[in-house]
């Protein structure tokens, strides 16, 4: 592998950030899709220059775009997401039956082994499955069909599936989440689910413990043990061992154990990477410092990592889908900011630097090892 | 021929520079109009209206000389002078900021 391909998805548009190996010397092509937001891009491992974008406005809601060209032209391909059957209701904030509607797709996730086959995770909280190269698009209803769909609650940024992990050793189990019900998982292809919620606990809802509420903000795995997951929740650094059954609190000594990102070393499968944020009131880094915090342990001894980042008067968020890893010898971690800064370390974490410093406020980061 | 107006994000994606011209068979109302639209510019369906139930989006307007037509029936003949070609059908992105 030569370099990298940093796939930035921001409120304005989308940017394409490359460079050789070394990480220090960056191309910037864009915006894309100027003037949209831009949830969530991501390239098919099966074919790098296939990728798909989610591009939406309040506007004129929902297009999804793809390139076969590795970003450089795009095309826009379906954008009708149609729930399966009788939607039902999910709950309102208030705790109010509230009729599903489709708003936006939050994430894509290409298949590890074929480049039209493309998951797609929506607000309100669904997960939608394209074969012919996002065309068209069919809800895996088994998901919402898991029983507990009429008790989900939307959290602060609405009733969104976020995350969605395919297992590279099963090619019938993924592992999905969703703001505020929890964690899901699948192991005969999405037709049915289980809450994998045990051992997670949230003082937010009526019952700490429940089988589903939990606000997961973002869900990491390294792909060579792909039954050990980590988890940044609302409050609480997570951990499971065994694909979910049960979960144990891996906070440690962070300073503060609320966040959205969280994403492991390419290379070290107990090396994990997360960026505390202040709190849930306050979505800012504790004490006007950015700082990553890297646990080698697999969580509960973390370092904090301050080389390159501002330590005074940084008041930007980093959101659940704005951290990637590539895969180059030396391991590269990035992370986006609501400030529009993009962070890149090209040896692990141990120095930063900003590959850009005023994109508009960034939503997603992906990175492509070419 | 119709005139069509469409705010600068529709006319990006659908890779136009200006006004769309379109052919309507029959009366001209709402409905065909952006039946004849979403026809000729197939990445504009669910842009402007529902995909299924057609309802028009919710931060979108429609305006024909110098009146909104934004909650006349869709099955209601638009203004001769639309029909005709010598005023637009303007569809409208609600204004806001940020």
């Amino acid at each position: 592998m030569s370099g990298v391909r940093v796939l930035v998805g921001t409120r304005k548009g989308a940017f394409v950030l490359t460079s050789d190996g070394r990480r220090d010397d960056w191309k910037v092509s864009g915006p894309h899709f100027a003037g949209w937001e831009i949830y969530h891009l991501k390239g098919s491992p099966a074919d790098p220059n296939r990728i798909y974008a989610s591009q939406s406005s309040g506007w004129f809601g929902q297009v999804i775009q793809r390139s076969n060209d590795g970003g450089a032209t795009w095309e826009p391909v379906g954008n009708k997401f149609t729930y399966d059957g009788v939607p039902g209701t999910h709950q309102s904030y208030d705790g109010t039956p509230h009729p599903w509607e489709f708003k936006r797709v939050w994430h894509l996730e290409p298949s590890l082994s074929d480049p039209e086959t493309v998951y797609a995770g929506v607000e309100d909280a669904a997960l939608f499955r394209s074969t012919d190269g996002a065309q068209t698009w069919h809800e895996l209803p088994g998901l919402r069909g898991h029983g507990s769909g009429s008790r989900w609650q939307p959290g602060a940024g609405g009733l969104c599936l976020h995350t969605i992990l395919l297992d590279p050793a099963d090619p019938k189990r993924m592992f999905i989440a969703i703001s505020a019900a929890g964690a899901f998982r699948t192991d005969d292809g999405g037709q049915t689910w289980r809450a994998i919620n045990r051992g997670l606990r949230s003082e937010g809802i009526p019952d700490p413990d429940a089988e589903v509420g939990h606000c997961v903000h973002r869900i990491a795995m390294h792909p060579s043990r792909p039954s050990v997951l980590f988890m940044q929740k609302h409050w609480d650094v997570m951990r499971t061992d065994d694909a979910g059954e049960s979960w144990r609190e891996v906070s440690g000594n962070l300073p503060t154990d609320f966040g959205f990102a969280i994403d492991v070393h390419a290379h070290e499968p107990e090396t994990v990477y997360v960026v505390p944020i202040k709190s849930d009131s306050e979505h800012f880094p504790l004490d006007g410092q950015l700082r990553v915090f890297r646990s080698r342990t697999g969580g509960e001894e973390w370092e904090a990592l301050t080389n390159g980042l501002p330590q005074r008067d940084c008041y930007v968020n980093v959101l659940r889908n704005a951290m990637a890893v590539d895969t180059l010898d030396s391991c590269g971690v990035y992370f986006g900011t609501t400030g529009g800064q993009v962070y890149v370390s090209p040896d692990g974490g141990d120095r930063w630097s900003a590959i850009v410093h005023d994109l508009p406020p960034v939503l997603s980061v992906e990175v492509q090892s070419l | 021929m119709i005139r069509v107006v469409l705010p600068a994000h529709l006319r990006t994606l659908a890779r136009v520079n200006d006004e769309v011209s379109l052919e309507v068979e029959g009366r001209a109302t709402l409905a065909s109009v952006l039946d004849a639209l979403e026809a000729r510019y197939p990445v504009l369906c669910g842009t402007i209206r529902d995909h299924d139930t057609h309802k028009r989006r919710a931060f979108v307007r429609f305006f024909a000389c110098e009146e909104d037509v934004s909650h006349d029936s869709p099955e209601a003949p638009l203004p001769d002078s639309v029909v005709c070609g010598a005023e637009p059908l303007l569809v409208v992105g609600a204004m806001a900021g940020g």
